[in-house]
């Protein structure tokens, strides 16, 4: 019988046929934990009684969250993750190169096939090049470093067909803002998402990245496409035949399979306080906002900026709206510095801060207060997630947004 | 009776023809700036007021620079009330434009004027020639509803600067000594005035550096001789002086000091005081575990320039944070154009969008307890860049980006 | 831990965990000092409210969003006995189960409870609420055994021969 795409990684990790809902023990390929959560790891590593990790080379430590520090507790942490490191040998260790998931990919940690954990919930990002990741917490982080191996339930697939061609100013965000509506925030728990068609196939990893992240608004486990040439390209590999072969058989079974047609996507916006909240931005249209937040993990890469640029260029933001712009990474930041568009967005009056999760955690990086609009790019409107509960946050494109930032209000780019 | 630059312009905006120090007089204020630090409770008091209005709404200029981005929902609600206050009486307001001593040279201020500021190193205006100080927020208050306040006439101390600066030595090494020579008070309630040929050595980055730094020593302001570099500036900056002041051959000085440049050496303030000053030698190998490069004394593309020159093909050491922040946009536009922006992030700095940073220990890059920071900034007070306990050694930008390569304090002849 | 009685407090559908700890509190230095602010942007008086042995009842998607570990962690804290909600997500679910905070899926119950009811739960078989019995499934074996070691931390303990 034919297999998805998780049930092949599974098989190639364990030698196990599993299929969806049996429990089976993986060998961990890569760990990432990031600084907000280093000291509970870490104190629960040593509290479990281990002596040393079961391969430093295969773990990760990111400061992203707390970078730079906002609080004056916040550096604790990087004090904490430095002992860890130097105490236990390890040598990857990232104090301000940007967001973990992006350095995670970038940085060539994670290759096709890969089963990798990861302290943050949008872990479900490297699905973008084939490898099954996804987030847990420090305690099972803990007991992962000691023992390098860890329980899953084999999930369920939903297979999410996309053809044709995406209308101009729609983004990969808009697909995946779209597809969250459509399943409900919980609409794919427990389960993995596996993306086909030529529309996917079209895109490149950095717009790949966006989606598969996004996966966990949904609930999904994880969020996997097929590896390619571009894949290969990205993570500077040679794709082997094990690698070539994750994709979902055609007598796989899916327990939902949703088709989609690229031409039908329209600019869409997540609106207060919900990531399924979706609506198209022409059916909002007109709500002044206060400020533009481009950045994170889900839509700060390169593409993302240039995007923004594209439509911001000779223009500048309206008064008395901020906007704001955070790399995600340091290599991003300085290509975007590079070909010019850093220059472009702040000849347009934007804040570029340094590569980090900026607002997007909600602890820096441009909090609002009660009755404030925002219109973002990145993952969560939650309440209270950048702010007061009073914030409205909604989540776009960066195309949408740097559109918004223009004209002080909610519009459709053009 | 002759008089010094302080006096002219005291009496030019009170409208008599002579004033002496310890008079009181009426003056007519020119500009009014204030920032995120304290706009709130001045809006508060004013919405307080029986009747409630501003004089000369053109006057004032309000900046959003100590928490922005903003960090907290505390700093989102000052800034909300500071926004839409400004918004609806029309007050020129900027945010994330820089910080807002930086921001009023670029845009605002002109030789000749009277400026307060709701900010303490307001001082800095005098690098080209205008008498800027620094008051509170009653103060301020006043002087927005009625457009005018009330002055002492302060003493002026004389500074007669000769020679030039030496290689490797910085403006900021000079005002430091000054102020390590004349004590954190040696200069209370007095105007300080600097000119001499030495003066025309220094570029006007290096003056705001001057003169931002004179509150350190306790002055009400800081007052340079207008010449053609002050000149120039405002005429690249499209502004016109309003008033050439200079100190009459006869004027009266509490003290006069003359300064060689050229014997000035780099130097550290080390915690917790300003004027405790020692040659920057004596603190070389001290730990750190941040660096910040910016500030309204210190983040403009000259020091910026000073820094790059440093680390152009090094690496941050990997244990220490160092935050470089442009004093401006405008100023990190240049940087960007002039490659320094990437050079800094080559080595693994951190780059901050313009804003006050840890110069202002309540945002972002505030240092925990008993960590160490050495920095361009203007304060090194106990806790000033976070933790009660925490250490601020001052430096210049040469002084403060090699100890950011080497690990700890460390001059620029060794890396 | 067969069977036990609680007071119950109602939450609906989708608490994401920024509403059960928001972020701003994450870096306080342990658990107690954050418990203060849970829920805090939903329902602010609600973490002081809370007594010792007291169940949530919830609607689906409970603790949707991020892995942060506090989420449960905190609930425990607060002295909440177990969540009952209709669904959970799944990085809060396995969380949960490590840090020992028992979870109860049940589609019916949080609609025809209020706030205050007294229900009893009867682990692996049924909750009775107004001498009603609404059904529960038996949990797998694998959460069974880490729950019966105490937790995630005591399981690796024993691993190591320390316990």
């Amino acid at each position: 019988m034919g297999k998805t795409i998780i049930e092949k990684i599974i098989k190639n990790n364990t030698g196990i046929d599993a299929k969806p809902g049996d429990i089976v023990t993986v060998n961990v390929d890569r760990v990432m934990i990031h600084d907000i959560f280093i000291p509970f790891v870490a104190s629960k590593f040593e509290e479990m009684g281990f002596k040393k990790l079961w391969d430093p080379d295969k773990v990760v430590l990111i400061y992203d969250h707390l970078v730079p520090a906002s609080q004056v507790d916040d550096t604790r942490h990087f004090k904490v993750g430095n002992e860890f490191a130097e105490k236990y040998g390890m040598k990857n260790v990232h104090r301000s190169d940007g967001i973990c998931h992006q350095l995670m990919t970038e940085a060539l940690y994670v290759k096709p096939g890969n089963i990798v954990f990861g302290t943050d919930s949008h872990t479900t990002t490297y699905g973008c090049v084939g490898a099954f990741s996804s987030g847990i917490g420090y305690t099972e982080m803990a007991s992962i470093l000691g023992t390098g191996t860890m329980w899953v339930k084999v999930p369920e697939t939903i297979k999410v067909s996309i053809t044709g061609k995406l209308p101009d100013n729609v983004m990969a965000k808009d697909i995946i803002l779209k597809l969250i509506g459509d399943l409900g925030a919980d609409g794919a728990t427990y389960k993995a998402l596996e993306f086909t068609g030529d529309t996917v196939e079209n895109m490149t990893v950095a717009s790949r990245m966006s989606m598969s992240n996004m996966a966990i608004e949904a609930g999904a486990k994880c969020a996997l496409f097929t590896p390619d040439e571009k894949t290969a390209e990205y993570c500077e590999i040679e794709l082997d035949d094990k690698q070539k072969d994750l994709v979902g058989d055609a007598d796989a079974v899916y327990c939902r399979e949703i088709c989609y047609k690229a031409e039908d996507f329209v600019p869409v916006m997540a609106c207060p306080s919900n990531v399924d909240h979706v609506e198209p931005v022409k059916d909002i249209e007109g709500k002044e906002i206060d400020q533009v937040f481009i950045g994170s993990c889900t839509n700060g890469r390169l593409e993302d900026l240039m995007a923004a640029a594209s439509i911001l260029k000779g223009k500048h933001v309206a008064s008395f709206v901020k906007l704001i712009v955070t790399p995600a990474s340091r290599k991003i930041y300085r290509q975007a510095d590079e070909n010019g568009t850093l220059k472009i967005l702040a000849d347009a009056g934007a804040m570029i801060t340094h590569p980090s999760c900026g607002l997007c955690c909600g602890r820096t990086g441009g909090i609002l207060t009660d009755g404030e609009v925002v219109v973002a790019t990145n993952n969560r409107n939650f309440l209270g997630r950048m702010g007061t509960s009073k914030v409205e946050i909604y989540l776009a494109s960066p195309k949408t947004a740097a559109a918004c930032a223009i004209a002080g209000k909610i519009v459709t780019p053009q | 009776m002759g008089m010094t630059i302080a006096e002219k312009i005291i009496a030019a905006a009170a409208g008599v023809s002579e004033v002496k120090p310890g008079d009181i007089h009426t003056v007519e204020l020119d500009r009014l700036m204030s920032n995120d630090g304290t706009t709130h409770l001045t809006i508060d008091m004013y919405n307080k007021l029986k009747n409630p209005h501003i004089a000369d709404v053109d006057k004032l200029v309000w900046i959003v620079d100590h928490n922005v981005p903003c960090d907290s929902v505390k700093t989102a609600a000052s800034h909300k009330k500071m926004r839409d206050f400004a918004k609806k009486n029309g007050i020129k307001f900027y945010e994330g434009e820089g910080v807002c001593h930086q921001v009023m040279m670029e845009k605002h201020v002109t030789s000749g004027e009277l400026i307060f500021g709701a900010d303490s190193h307001t001082c800095a205006y005098g690098a080209v020639g205008a008498f800027g100080t620094g008051v509170g927020c009653t103060d301020y208050l006043y002087a927005m509803v009625t457009g005018h306040s009330w002055l002492l006439v302060p003493e002026t101390l004389r500074f007669n600067l000769t020679g030039k600066l030496q290689e490797g030595v910085y403006a900021r090494d000079l005002i430091l000594t000054i102020i390590g020579k004349i004590g954190a008070n040696g200069a209370n309630y007095m105007a300080m005035e600097f000119g001499g040929e030495g003066l025309h050595t220094l570029n006007m980055s290096d003056r705001i550096s001057i003169c931002n730094l004179c509150v350190e020593a306790g002055a009400k302001t800081a007052l340079m001789e207008v010449d053609d570099i002050a000149l120039d500036y405002l005429k690249e900056h499209g502004r016109e002086p309003k008033h050439v002041f200079k100190s009459d051959d006869d004027a009266n000085y509490a003290k006069v000091y003359d300064i060689d440049l050229s014997t000035i050496k780099p130097i550290v303030a080390k915690p917790h005081f300003v004027d405790s000053v020692v040659d920057a030698k004596e603190c070389v190998g001290t730990h750190i575990d941040e660096a910040f490069l910016g500030s309204c004394n210190n983040g403009r593309i000259e020091d910026l320039r000073a820094g790059a020159q440093i680390i152009k093909g090094k690496k941050v050491n990997p244990m220490v944070r160092f935050l470089v922040v442009p004093a401006s946009a405008d100023v990190y536009r240049q940087a960007l154009d002039e490659g320094i922006i990437d050079t800094f992030m080559e080595a693994g700095a951190i780059v901050m969008n313009p804003n006050c940073s840890v110069c202002w220990g309540s945002c972002q890059g505030v240092i925990g307890e008993n960590e160490v920071l050495i920095s361009t900034g203007t304060r090194n007070f106990k806790g000033r860049a976070g933790h009660k306990d925490s250490f601020v050694y001052l430096a210049s930008a040469a002084t403060v980006t090699a100890s950011a390569i080497k690990g700890e304090i460390a001059t620029a002849d060794m890396v | 831990m067969d069977k036990f009685s609680g007071k119950i407090w109602v939450l609906g559908d989708d608490i994401d965990t920024d509403i059960i700890i928001p972020t701003e509190y994450l870096a306080l230095k342990t658990v107690d000092d954050m418990k203060p602010y849970a829920f805090s942007p939903l329902r602010p008086e609600l973490a002081g409210q809370i007594s010792e042995g007291d169940i949530i009842v919830a609607g689906k998607n409970f603790g949707c969003g991020s892995s942060r570990e506090q989420a449960p962690e905190i609930i425990k804290a607060l002295g909440i006995k177990c969540v009952i909600a209709k669904s959970f997500a799944r990085i809060f679910f396995r969380n949960s189960f490590n840090n020992g905070l028992l979870l109860i899926e049940n589609e019916d119950l949080h609609d025809v409870v209020s706030e205050g009811d007294n229900i009893t739960v009867h682990v692996n078989n049924y909750i009775e609420h107004q001498e009603k019995k609404y059904p529960i499934a038996e949990l797998p074996q694998n959460l069974v055994d880490i729950v019966n070691a105490g937790g995630l931390v005591k399981a690796m303990r024993k691993l190591n021969g320390l316990d």
